[in-house]
């Protein structure tokens, strides 16, 4: 069953950062890319649960505020010779809207 | 059609290659690789670990068939190439298969050089060069008991090491007085054969082979005057000889080695060539790390993307024998117009040489305790003038003691449980692991596979150390370190371009210096913030995105996720009325737990993100503004009470840390700040290893500088004493402006006088009047845009106040 949830506007994030989406389910890191492309990952980096939404955001990647692991925004896996991945949900946007689909 | 691509040699040098194109251009050629061994591409450095058993074939092997597969490239292993078409452009191998190319690159690299003495072609006379020859002697150790090894050299030192552990009775022959003379001096080839006689080796100095002794197979070998040794097997390691047997035949223009240019190129223009066989400006390499620079060169070319030169390397050497440090480089044996630096410690088997020439270094040999190896091999190689530091420099980098990793100074000698990274507890087992199974050639690799040494950096010199005696040798980074992998630019050549062009953008100096990366990564992007806007601090404006979060949300992010907070307290002066705010902000807020910190402030720990705005609001409400301790900023000036109370004291050292700390908070610098100001020489404030330390004496004020309590502990160093307060201040702001202007973002004082040298900062700073004048004004004028309390900011709601609030809460 699928769970859209209409978060907020794209211009709420500032480029190239983040904001959070507080659930039930812990909290949701929201993405903007350069591009205005938005990603949804869990707040929690796979090395020890950095807050990622607190990261440099730089290309479709995220470097974790704690230990500088590189986490890719599409698919959520920790980048180059770390090993571990993160929950990512699936967004869509409309008319500058963000819609991210709950588990 | 893609163009075709050959490649004779799969090797290390010609793989190498391969790798840094089909990163740069993956989709440019047609690769096809021919290799005279029956195997994929292995680290032919690593053949002595495992001759000495140590490590097996498979752990040393850097691509195997499916590396070929995955990335199309055609491999003909067995098939050595034996004649070059090179009018039809198209190579012949010796079972008469063809292929054609475009561009051909030749990695040959080099033979062993047998002695041509009567009976060199005898079974069980070999060299020391592929896994053939390993095999052949691991199966001779099973069966025969005596081996002769002619050639007291690296590799000769390594293939008798091995065979000797293999259960052999080895003896070393050697022509020269001095074991490896190419790589040590007398004393320290003394100790190494000392060393090596108390393991079990036997040596004949100074002997010449006439002739190899036996039947069809080797029974001994006789010298010169006569003598005459028995020996099972010889193993001739005389030395190497660029394997250019290929090149003659197809006419391509060689002396000792194939030549080529500055961009790899033979004199045949579609022919290129790296490795062991190439002759460079009249040199041949034999070592890792010259032949990994060629390669990335060659790529460059090879992907017709035109930049970057070989311009020669400078080598330096360790040998890999378990448990013996030695380390050398450049010219270590000296002459008249050079002087030397020596420390002997034989009972503790530590020696130490350097040779200078025109106070830099020019050749180093080290035995015994080698951590600063590296150290001085960037200096040598960035022909660094020591005049400053000579008095110290025979005690290493870090003279007055690393912390975490218990003074360890000699890697070898380590056991592979040993802790070699306290941060991240990693072991020497661990890092020699990661460096032969994941086949890692440089510290950023063994950084990024371990993480050793990639927190607090203090181990960096041990990690070397193994990195170095794993691999053979090693170049630590070149004198123009790329600021990251965004660019090929240094850091002084940005902050060139940013002055002279005018940049006060982020986004226009990576256009303007072509960044390969459109957004930067998380190394340079806060560099390059700091870089605009201490170049253009009236222009130039903050971009919160690049800042670290600490920074961006003026707070220390803490493992948890919640931030600590502190606010400012000048020179550590404080009132009841802030302590009694502090303490209702602290009831308020639950907060968790209070400190006091080693600046004399106080820490606020456990604050929630989006509490910060309310915390700050009713700290601002009781006169007190950001203490600074999250940033690359002044943190604190620390002060003892000085002459108001102390018997002692002889200024009002309180009183002129409150002025420094007015003076100075809110500037943007290239790392944190520390600052103190201690009453007298008993220097309660320990002004002596902080960045800008001032001791007050009855006659006035000392300033010293480049001090750090850190991960490296270093005392300061004395800039010059003044009379009145008001120099004290000039000083001050006019030796935090050069370093601001000068230093590398993430550089603390300390590394950076180091680089630069205290002369070069008194010439700026003390000398010239009129230098610090104007740098006192440059400060004073950027302070200007930055002394704003930037809790006040946020909590007026000037700056975006988002950041701090969730997007949506959603209930459960």
């Amino acid at each position: 069953m699928s769970n859209w949830v209409e978060v907020g506007a794209v211009d709420d994030i500032p480029r190239l950062g983040s904001r959070v989406l507080q659930t039930a389910d812990g909290d949701v890191a929201i993405f903007r890319a350069a591009d205005d492309t938005i990603f949804a990952l869990r707040d929690s980096c796979p090395h020890k649960d950095g807050p990622l939404s607190q990261g440099i955001v730089h290309g479709y990647t995220v470097t974790c505020p704690l230990h500088n692991w590189k986490i890719s925004l599409e698919s959520g896996e920790a980048q180059g010779p770390d090993e571990g991945c993160t929950g990512r949900y699936e967004v869509k946007v409309d008319s500058g809207r963000i819609s991210v689909e709950l588990k | 059609m893609k163009e075709k691509l050959v490649l004779v040699g799969n090797g290390m040098a010609g793989v190498r290659t391969l790798e840094e194109l089909l990163k740069i251009a993956p989709e440019k050629y047609d690769i096809t690789v021919f290799g005279a061994e029956p195997y994929g591409n292995y680290n032919r450095i690593l053949l002595s670990p495992v001759l000495a058993g140590e490590k097996t074939i498979d752990e040393i092997m850097l691509n195997d068939r499916q590396w070929y597969e995955e990335n199309n490239i055609t491999l003909h292993t067995g098939k050595k190439i034996v004649n070059v078409d090179r009018k039809a452009r198209k190579v012949i191998a010796d079972d008469g298969s063809e292929a054609s190319y475009d561009r051909l690159l030749l990695a040959t690299g080099s033979n062993p050089f047998i002695i041509p003495v009567p009976g060199h072609d005898k079974t069980g006379v070999i060299g020391f060069r592929d896994i053939h020859d390993v095999d052949t002697m691991l199966e001779c150790a099973k069966s025969h008991k005596s081996a002769v090894v002619i050639g007291g050299g690296l590799l000769g030192l390594e293939a008798a090491n091995g065979l000797m552990l293999q259960g052999m009775t080895v003896t070393v022959v050697h022509l020269m007085d001095t074991l490896m003379e190419r790589q040590m001096d007398p004393v320290s080839g003394d100790m190494l054969k000392l060393e090596l006689e108390t393991k079990g080796l036997n040596f004949l100095m100074e002997a010449q082979t006439a002739e190899i002794l036996g039947g069809d197979r080797v029974s001994g070998v006789r010298f010169k005057d006569g003598s005459e040794i028995s020996a099972d097997l010889v193993v001739m390691a005389a030395g190497i000889r660029p394997n250019i047997e290929l090149a003659e035949r197809i006419g391509l223009h060689a002396e000792r080695g194939i030549i080529v240019n500055d961009t790899m190129q033979t004199f045949d223009p579609k022919i290129y060539s790296v490795g062991e066989c190439v002759q460079h400006r009249g040199e041949t390499y034999g070592l890792v790390a010259p032949l990994f620079e060629q390669a990335r060169v060659c790529a460059n070319h090879l992907a017709e993307y035109g930049i970057g030169l070989y311009e020669g390397s400078v080598t330096s050497t360790k040998l890999k024998v378990t448990g013996v440090d030695l380390f050398s480089a450049g010219d270590f044996i000296g002459n008249e117009s050079t002087e030397e630096i020596v420390m002997k410690d034989a009972a503790n088997g530590v020696y130490k040489k350097l040779i200078l020439k025109d106070n830099k270094i020019s050749g180093a040999v080290m035995y015994g305790d080698t951590v600063d190896g590296a150290w001085y091999f960037q200096l040598l190689r960035d022909q660094t003038d020591v005049s400053d530091f000579r008095a110290s420099l025979m005690f290493g980098q870090a003279h007055l003691g690393d912390s975490g990793h218990s003074g360890e100074n000699a890697a070898a000698a380590m056991s592979d449980e040993m802790e070699v990274c306290g941060c991240n507890g990693v072991t020497k087992g661990c890092v020699v692991k990661a460096i032969t199974n994941e086949g890692l050639f440089t510290l950023d690799e063994v950084r990024a596979h371990t993480k050793a040494s990639a927190s607090c950096g203090s181990c960096t010199g041990l990690v070397e150390q193994l990195l170095a005696s794993t691999v053979g040798d090693y170049s630590a980074s070149t004198k123009a370190t790329p600021m990251c992998k965004c660019t090929d630019h240094c850091h002084d050549t940005v902050r060139a371009a940013i002055k002279d062009n005018h940049l006060i953008s982020i986004q226009a100096v990576r256009e303007h210096l072509e960044w390969r990366e459109p957004d930067g990564c998380a190394a340079c992007r806060p560099a390059l913030n700091f870089y605009v806007l201490a170049a253009w601090p009236a222009e130039a404006v903050d971009d919160p995105q690049s800042r670290f979060v600490n920074e961006r949300v003026h707070a220390n992010i803490q493992k948890d996720g919640s931030y600590s907070v502190v606010p400012r307290m000048w020179g550590g002066l404080t009132t009841p009325n802030e302590l009694r705010a502090i303490a209702d902000v602290a009831d308020k807020f639950e907060v968790p737990m209070v400190k006091v910190t080693g600046g004399q402030r106080i820490d606020l720990f456990g604050i929630k993100k989006e509490d910060l705005p309310a915390v700050w609001s009713d700290l601002n409400d009781a006169g007190m503004v950001s203490g600074h301790a999250y940033g690359k900023t002044l943190r604190t000036v620390k002060t003892c009470v000085g002459s108001e109370w102390c018997r002692f004291g002889t200024q009002d050292s309180t009183g002129l840390g409150v002025q420094l700390e007015k003076l100075t908070w809110g500037s943007n610098m290239p790392h944190k700040f520390k600052i103190a100001v201690s009453g007298c020489p008993r220097n309660c404030a320990e002004a002596t290893i902080k960045d800008f330390g001032v001791v007050c004496v009855d006659s006035g004020y000392e300033l010293h500088v480049a001090g750090n309590g850190g991960i490296k502990v270093r005392a300061t160093d004395l800039l010059c004493k003044v009379k009145t307060e008001e120099e004290v201040k000039e000083y001050c702001g006019a030796f935090i402006q050069l370093y601001r202007e000068e230093a590398h973002y993430l550089d603390r004082t300390a590394p950076w006088i180091e680089r630069v040298g205290l002369s070069y900062v008194k010439e700026k700073v003390v000398d010239d009047a009129a230098s610090r004048q104007m740098l006192n004004e440059r400060f004073i004028e950027s302070q200007k845009y930055s002394q704003s309390d930037p809790w006040a900011e946020r909590v007026s709601g000037k700056s975006a106040p988002n950041e701090f609030t969730p997007l949506k809460v959603i209930p459960g």
